[in-house]
């Protein structure tokens, strides 16, 4: 706005061209003068705030950063440690498996033996029963027989096997023959 | 303005380096200095260059100050301006092991001219501070003085010189050729091209806008009709132009720091 009334008021006075290249000797030292004080007080009051603000902030973010880590580490130890605590936990119970199976086979086989005992004992005892009462039937059916054979005999030969001697050579005779199979008695 | 350009016969008056000697705002009179008639008082650019300053230290002051650690917008941008400058001017250049005593230096000083170079561009302000050679060779004298300074005091003054004009890896006859060379473009030249960088930027782009502004406003009202269009259309390219000169103003700023840190680098620096 100004720049163009600028030569005609100082043409008007009476100058001629200025050259530009040369300095305005206010200018140069006021140019000075005013950056000078630019830069102490920046240099005092302002640079100071910036960087203190960027350092704590650098503290901050590190801060936090080292905090993450410690959590992080505190994480991962604390999953280690479970799953340590598991596997323990599952060798545990297969342990218990693999035991309990051995005592259920361990049982299942006693309890064989033992049932097994006991019915060879069974058989056992009713073999020597049967055995016992056959002998029995044995003795009381010879009695029987020589009594009853005598009887008849005597009955048929009229000859008087009364007498206990006799008797007994005749049944013992007969049962002999009986048991050698003589054709005399056929 | 009009009226004052009819004045002067209707003639174009094309803009001139004059243009950038604004009148006082407060005080009257000349005085000389080295042999030009400068203005005795208080101009437009000195009061932009302290609203720059001031600027810059209340929005960084006020970013700075709640120190949250979850920021808030404002914060944030102050933040990540200054973890800018520190950061890609600073630590990547410099490197880490010694940027932190600069980083006040560097942002203090981009933000500076970034503020100054912006003026060009605010309404109702609209002129580069840095379009005054003085300002800028003030700035470019202190980047001259501190890196050459910190080179001395790492390096001590013989050492920094060898450092600077010695370059390694070369030896023989060809050094006579290369010692003077190097001297110059490390030591005598960089201030030079480091201020006329920026000033001729400045300078460069105001004028160009003016031209195009005032080219415009002349057709338009001293011109018959039909020129209107070229005159439409040179307002539409300094509207294109001056959003170019956005560009231009924060890579000004960028360049200037950037290369007051590699200076430093490159002094503080133990092979060439």
């Amino acid at each position: 706005m100004q720049s163009h009334v600028a030569p005609l008021v100082i043409q008007a006075a009476g100058e001629g061209e200025l050259n530009p290249l040369l300095p305005h000797p206010i200018e140069l030292i006021l140019s000075l003068v005013v950056f000078g004080i630019l830069f102490f007080a920046v240099r005092k009051f302002v640079v100071p705030n910036f960087e203190a603000t960027f350092a704590e902030r650098t503290k901050a973010i590190e801060g936090g950063l080292a905090a993450a880590e410690t959590k992080q580490a505190e994480a991962d130890a604390k999953l280690a440690e479970l799953e340590q605590q598991l596997a323990d936990a599952r060798h545990e119970a297969a342990r218990i498996r693999e035991e309990a199976r051995e005592q259920g086979a361990q049982i299942v086989t006693e309890m064989r033996d033992q049932a097994q005992a006991e019915a060879a004992r069974i058989v056992e005892s009713g073999k020597a029963q049967i055995e016992a009462e056959r002998q029995q039937a044995v003795t009381s059916l010879r009695a029987e027989v020589g009594s009853l054979a005598t009887t008849l005999a005597g009955r048929i030969v009229g000859e008087s096997l009364e007498d206990d001697e006799r008797q007994a050579r005749v049944v013992e005779r007969f049962l002999t023959d009986l048991e050698s199979g003589a054709p005399g008695a056929r | 303005m009009s009226t004052i350009l009819m004045a002067a016969d209707e003639e174009f008056t094309p803009p001139s380096p004059n243009d950038f000697n604004l009148p006082a705002v407060f005080g009257d009179g000349t005085f000389d200095f080295l042999g030009q008639a400068q203005v005795a008082g208080v101009t437009k650019p000195m009061l932009q260059i302290v609203l720059a300053a001031v600027l810059v230290f209340v929005v960084f002051y006020y970013a700075s100050r709640k120190r949250a650690m979850v920021p808030g917008k404002f914060q944030y941008v102050g933040e990540e301006a200054y973890g800018f400058v520190r950061n890609s001017m600073g630590r990547d250049i410099i490197g880490s092991h010694d940027f932190q005593r600069f980083v006040p230096y560097l942002f203090a000083l981009f933000f500076f001219v970034l503020f100054n170079n912006f003026m060009a561009t605010i309404p109702f302000i609209q002129f580069p501070t840095f379009s005054r050679s003085g300002m800028v060779y003030s700035l470019a004298l202190l980047s001259w003085i501190i890196y050459n300074g910190v080179g001395i005091a790492k390096h001590g003054f013989l050492g920094y010189l060898k450092l600077q004009s010695v370059p390694g890896g070369v030896g023989g006859p060809i050094l006579l050729l290369l010692i003077p060379l190097e001297f110059m473009s490390n030591i005598l030249v960089r201030p030079f091209t480091l201020a006329l960088r920026l000033f001729a930027n400045m300078f460069a782009g105001h004028l160009l806008l003016i031209l195009f502004a005032l080219g415009g406003e002349y057709i338009l009202l001293h011109q018959p009709l039909a020129y209107a269009p070229v005159g439409i259309l040179a307002w539409v390219l300094f509207i294109a132009v001056a959003i170019l000169e956005v560009l231009i103003q924060f890579l000004q700023a960028y360049v200037f720091v950037l290369l007051n840190a590699m200076y430093i680098q490159g002094a503080l620096a133990d092979e060439h």
